[in-house]
């Protein structure tokens, strides 16, 4: 059976993880590799780095980075952050990146989906989407959910499916942060509409958040940031609890 | 010493990264004269299988692929390449094996593309899984499957339908999952290929 994936995602500026991180015993917190490599031995299903940084020498940064993770990490991971079109996508490909992430840029420009879907393979493309509710309506945000837009975030997700996404990131800013769990009515809404695999963020704090989201909604993938970095939740630990619920996982004997 | 096969289709960083790490050794392969520095090979690929046959023989190597008698291992669409056709493009393969690559049905439980770990269920032994328990635990990405054949099918994965995750047919070996990417049990499967 699939199993239902765990992701780590770690905030990347200037090529330097940032946000603490107090879980093992690191030799350097902020060398993403060293975090990724902890991830990876721990039982992590997949690795997604956000790139924050803001300069001009963003993309070199970047691929520099890319290349560091794809010589020592043996599990997939996905780079989101700065992509705006086809040369960047391509620079991070060669660099061994298995995914790339969008989200401002495909709202700016849906076509950029169909471009990169054709450029490089659906199972390529990951359109990342941060949603808040406004009224009764599920409202696109843009810039971390700072900037609202009109787009309909139900609707802007089957849109991304018909022009090639190969996967959904839809992370929920009004429980992102809040570690109240996650939206699963959202989620569970999303998830029965489309036939590309989601993953769940925003509002993990505790394992039966994890369990909550995979029982209830049966989305593919669940990702969390801090409660993996300040070793709130070890992965061993959460994988076990999954296990124990029915939750089909890969388990990690070492 | 492997060669990998350049034909332009898809990147093969992370491939030789897991390489270097397990400390094997490798080469390219560019042309017919390159094939003979290696002693055995390994066809990469990524993306559609139909783009991905029509440059392999825009590359001028297929009938020198076809006659290999060293150990070779077709990796994702490298190994739908070896297949006889593919339904991605409606393509003619290179047919060593005489089986099809087919495309998953989707539906909201099954989605495609088949994306993350799956069991690798081990239908006879082989020396290609030696030292991986049966039933471990691989990284599929894709939205072609090659179709279980109890002649060719070394391994077997459930998805929707049960299909094959490792095919193998004399010298020619072929996975569709990613090694490269497949945690320390993919790392054993790569080291395994370069000890046959």
């Amino acid at each position: 059976m699939l199993t239902k994936r765990i992701i780590p995602c770690l905030d990347v500026k200037d090529g330097r993880t940032v946000k603490g991180v107090n879980f093992v015993d690191l030799r350097d917190a902020g060398d993403p590799v060293e975090l990724a490599w902890n991830y990876s031995q721990q039982g992590a299903d997949e690795l997604v780095f956000l790139d924050i940084t803001a300069t001009h020498e963003r993309r070199k940064t970047m691929v520099e980075l890319v290349k560091s993770v794809a010589r020592q990490i043996n599990i997939p991971f996905t780079i989101g952050g700065g992509i705006n079109e086809i040369a960047d996508a391509d620079a991070l490909l060669n660099a061994g990146a298995d995914k790339i992430s969008i989200n401002s840029a495909a709202v700016r420009n849906p076509a950029l989906i169909d471009e990169l879907a054709k450029a490089f393979g659906v199972q390529f493309v990951i359109v990342a989407v941060d949603t808040r509710r406004v009224g009764d309506q599920n409202l696109v945000h843009l810039n971390g959910g700072r900037i609202a837009t009109e787009k309909d975030t139900f609707e802007w997700i089957l849109e991304a499916e018909r022009r090639g996404a190969g996967e959904i990131l839809l992370t929920s800013m009004d429980h992102d942060g809040t570690k109240g769990g996650f939206d699963n009515v959202f989620l569970k809404r999303v998830n029965d509409a489309v036939h590309i695999p989601v993953i769940a963020s925003g509002g993990a704090g505790s394992v039966q958040h994890f369990v909550d989201v995979f029982e209830k909604t049966n989305v593919d993938a669940a990702l969390a940031a801090s409660v993996f970095h300040y070793g709130e939740i070890l992965i061993p630990d959460l994988k076990a609890i999954l296990g124990r619920h029915q939750v089909a996982v890969r388990q990690i004997f070492n | 010493m492997i060669g990998i096969i350049r034909y332009g289709a898809g990147n093969i960083f992370s491939l030789t990264a897991a390489l270097e790490r397990l400390g094997i050794a490798y080469g390219m392969v560019y042309n017919e004269a390159d094939f003979e520095q290696f002693d055995r090979f390994i066809i990469p690929g990524v993306g559609h299988a139909g783009a991905a046959m029509h440059k392999l023989q825009q590359s001028g190597l297929v009938d020198r692929i076809k006659s290999l008698q060293k150990p070779t291992l077709g990796i994702c669409v490298g190994m739908q390449l070896l297949t006889a056709h593919s339904e991605e493009g409606d393509a003619e393969m290179l047919d060593i094996f005489p089986i099809q690559t087919k495309r998953f049905t989707d539906s909201a439980v099954y989605k495609v593309p088949h994306t993350g770990w799956n069991r690798v269920n081990q239908e006879i032994t082989n020396p290609l899984f030696a030292n991986i328990p049966n039933g471990s635990h691989f990284y599929f990405v894709h939205s072609y499957f090659i179709e279980f054949n109890p002649a060719y099918t070394l391994a077997s994965t459930d998805y929707s339908t049960k299909f094959s995750a490792s095919i193998w047919k004399d010298n020619f070996y072929a996975v569709q999952f990613h090694p490269e990417k497949s945690g320390k049990y993919g790392e054993q499967l790569l080291t395994n290929f370069s000890n046959i």
